[in-house]
């Protein structure tokens, strides 16, 4: 069986040097300053570069991924990669999402904890009374938080309306996702090039609602400082529509990819890892749409 | 498979191409080469190491007496803060990185990491990391100054502007972590030589395997975490704070729930690298392999469960403090499993005692007695005269220093000679071990005594009554820190390639396929697997 397993081995490709990583370091670095003095001079009101330094290092980094997959697209299309060489980016493309999840989980965490421990106990629960009789008379604990201790109001933000179509846009991308990778890998190239079409069409849809209920939101004054449900609201959504975003992006460089006639049925790496990240992306939708609107 | 035979051939004619090492500054800043990378970690966690204890002798310097004399209180506490955020950060972690590079693919029969251009990526983000953060020091309003815990509201409402900074590096340290750790985990998972089946894993491998777990599911909190103090800094969010309905000890699960994951994650290839020493100079292999796989991933999945044992005094239901206080108990069953069977392996072994061994043994000594002053501290109604005095930096600096960086040492004497193909200077070898050992219990036994009497930790002040415990802290200190000159010197000599030549089995006792291939290792290893029978 060992022997066997050796005659087919294939070698696995190590990369010569790469010019891509350091790039990648500075363009990280220069994210990190920028983003850094920017906050500052934006929550203080100065001048500063801190957004030239932070658009700088965007560039930087853009280049960097043109550049670094360039040379991925080139190496994959002139046989470099081996199945094994194929398992790794799989494997490191499932803990990247993963990772992506851990992110996701502080978040719904901090909500969870606010919901059932801190927001009950301000409003006097187990044995805190005199906490909310001293600190926060008169603060009644309720979710959605819409009056905080410190006495800040907001509105809340029904799961009825924009939040259900965007849920059901959502679902079906997904399903449009899935039936385009039937495609890919039944070689039916048309339905792969217009059901990923539409995926990123639902994709663009749901990014745009989501920028008209913010705007919303901001009218009938749920805010991002109105207290702990503007907090979780925003910035669960936020981090959300962030990786729409990314997600979004990927697919449309895939579509590209596809109309140049890249992969095949069984070489697929790229497209397996953008239709994974979007079914994730989808995941996340869904806890939000329970945890955040409904419940 | 004739496409694979092709490639095979393709390969082969490339391969003279493939072994000239590029010369020059170009070859470290462009490298894909796992050794290069381990190297390059190595020597950042080495100056990172350095430049902590340079913070630690200031930290000293002002403690050798009572009352303020060298630093104004708010240095202190940057100073505190640095340290502690560089050796966590900059130091062990990076070293066992440098070293699960170095060793993982030697140890399965792997050509390389799985990934080795985001191995490239993962090393060089951490100098730009580091840069970031001292630099803060020297900004308006000084550095970080809220404790490596960066606790709310100290993080949040006292905090300097350089906050900012101090959050957008940690995200970028955290971004190189989780790279780092996808690797080795992909290596492991993928790239295991045809008949290294699980069971035959190397320990050090098998307690990678289970860190670069850890670190996936941890690092993407601590991110959160640093993000949710960001926007309540400079955003108007209020998650830790009572006024818009968070918690400021919400802080404090969100940051420990990463945290004491974290702590093993600065153990666990520790335990690994024990596992292969011991057995090596005891001349026995390891006592009880199952049983160290079984532990050590026990022990992994009780560090989700324990976390709040950090904050026993700072506000949770009688209930909940007892559970983390079983759960933490708990933890000691596997690590007596381990400690258990290192010394079994020792039992009866044709020991000697080179310096590799002798690191390995302190640590099985010192290692144990933190654990002990852990087990005290896990024990609610104890920790709450306990909770932040000096017994509290007594027991994080047994574990960690003579625990996690005894055995960095450990490893660098026990592999130096297969990197550098010399063997290293025995003598200062010994001088260092010694001046270590020595130094480091006068550095940190007495602040078990000045703990109990409750001198509080974080302070650059103190009760007369500590004065003469703190003068002799401070003398084993500073011992301490100039005996890590020796080891400098040391691996200078030793990289010049200075001393006797190494064989490639180097140690008489030692096993493995990184002792089948020549000292120093070549440039590239084992581009064809070996067969593991």
């Amino acid at each position: 069986m060992a022997q066997q397993e050796v005659k087919e081995y294939q070698k696995y490709y190590v990369p010569e040097q790469s010019i891509w990583p350091i790039i990648g370091a500075v363009a990280l670095f220069l994210i990190a300053v920028g983003a850094g003095t920017f906050t500052v001079e934006v929550s203080k009101g100065k001048e500063g570069h801190g957004e030239w330094i932070l658009l700088a290092g965007i560039a930087t980094l853009i280049f960097m991924v043109t550049g670094w997959f360039r040379n991925q697209i080139h190496e994959s299309m002139s046989g470099l990669y081996s199945d094994q060489l194929s398992r790794s980016y799989r494997q490191g493309m499932a803990w990247f999402i993963f990772s992506e999840v851990m992110f996701f989980a502080a978040f719904f965490g901090a909500l969870f904890y606010a919901r059932t421990i801190a927001i009950p106990w301000l409003g006097g629960a187990s044995n805190n009374a005199m906490t909310n009789e001293v600190l926060w008379p008169g603060f009644e604990a309720v979710w959605p938080l819409l009056q905080t201790p410190g006495g800040t109001e907001s509105t809340q933000m029904g799961w009825f309306g924009l939040p259900l179509i965007n849920t059901l846009l959502l679902l079906t991308s997904s399903v449009t996702c899935h039936y385009a990778h039937v495609g890919l890998e039944q070689d039916k190239r048309k339905q792969l090039s217009w059901m990923l079409g539409l995926t990123i069409i639902l994709g663009c849809i749901f990014l745009a609602l989501q920028v008209e209920e913010y705007i919303h939101a901001y009218e009938i004054g749920l805010t991002l400082d109105s207290g702990m449900y503007g907090n979780t609201f925003f910035m669960l959504t936020g981090f959300h529509g962030m990786h729409v975003t990314l997600g979004t992006v990927i697919l449309i460089v895939l579509w590209f990819r596809i109309q140049k006639g890249h992969f095949t049925p069984d070489n697929h790496f790229a497209f397996q890892a953008g239709s994974w990240y979007w079914h994730f992306v989808d995941v996340v939708w869904v806890m939000l749409f329970f945890f955040v609107y409904i419940l | 498979m004739s496409t694979a035979t092709d490639t095979l051939h393709h390969d082969e004619h490339d391969e003279h191409h493939h072994h000239h090492i590029p010369k020059g500054i170009k070859r470290w800043l462009f490298t894909t080469n796992h050794k290069d990378i381990g190297t390059l970690y190595l020597w950042f966690s080495f100056i990172m190491f350095l430049t902590g204890g340079a913070m630690a002798m200031i930290i000293r310097a002002e403690l050798f007496q009572p009352g303020l004399q060298i630093v104004d209180p708010n240095f202190f506490n940057q100073m505190t803060t640095v340290h502690g955020l560089i050796m966590v950060f900059g130091a062990v972690m990076p070293a066992f990185t440098g070293l699960a590079n170095w060793l993982i693919p030697m140890m399965i029969g792997a050509p390389d990491m799985a990934l080795p251009r985001m191995n490239n990526w993962s090393f060089w983000i951490l100098p730009f990391a580091f840069l970031i953060l001292l630099s803060s020091l020297f900004m308006e309003g000084g550095g970080p100054a809220f404790g490596w815990t960066f606790y709310a509201p100290l993080s949040t409402t006292y905090s300097s502007d350089s906050t900012a900074l101090f959050v957008f590096s940690v995200h970028i340290m955290g971004i190189s972590s989780i790279m780092g750790a996808i690797n080795v985990i992909v290596t492991i998972w993928n790239m295991r030589a045809p008949g290294m089946t699980w069971m035959k894993m190397p320990m050090f491998v098998w307690t990678w395997l289970i860190t670069a777990f850890l670190l996936i599911a941890v690092m993407p909190v601590l991110a959160g975490v640093v993000t949710m103090v960001l926007t309540d800094k400079y955003f108007g969010t209020s998650f830790f704070n009572a006024a818009g309905g968070g918690d400021p000890v919400m802080f404090q699960h969100i940051f420990w729930f990463f945290g004491h994951p974290e702590v093993y994650i600065m153990i666990l290839p520790a335990f690994g690298i024990i596992s292969h020493i011991i057995p090596t100079f005891a001349r026995k292999p390891l006592f009880g392999y199952a049983s160290m796989v079984y532990a050590t991933a026990s022990i992994a999945l009780l560090s989700f469960i324990v976390w709040a044992h950090h904050m026993f005094t700072t506000g949770m239901p009688v209930a909940a403090e007892m559970f983390f206080m079983f759960a933490t108990m708990l933890i000691s069953v596997p690590t007596g499993v381990k400690v258990f069977n290192w010394v079994a392996t020792m039992w009866r072994g044709s020991m000697t005692f080179e310096v590799p061994m002798l690191f390995a043994i302190a640590f099985v000594v010192l290692f144990t007695i933190g654990g002990l002053s852990g087990l005290m501290l896990a024990i609610t109604p104890v920790d709450f005269q306990y909770h932040d005095t000096y017994f509290v930096v007594a027991h994080f600096h047994y574990v960690l220093v003579t625990g996690a960086i005894f055995s960095i040492m450990a490893a660098a004497y026990y592999w130096l000679p297969k990197w550098t193909g010399v063997m290293y200077d025995n003598t200062l070898a010994k001088w260092h071990f010694w001046a270590s050992l020595v130094s480091v219990n006068v550095l940190f036994f007495p602040m078990h005594f000045v703990g109990l009497a409750g001198m509080p930790r974080r302070i650059p002040d103190y009760a007369l009554q500590f004065a003469d415990f703190n003068k002799w802290i401070s003398i084993g200190g500073f011992a301490f820190g100039l005996s890590q000159l020796i080891f400098l010197a040391l691996l200078i000599k030793a990289c010049r390639k200075k001393g006797e030549p190494a064989s490639a089995q180097v140690w008489e006792g030692a096993e493995g396929l990184e002792w089948e291939i020549p000292s120093p290792a070549p440039y590239h290893t084992f581009e064809t697997p070996p067969i593991i029978k």
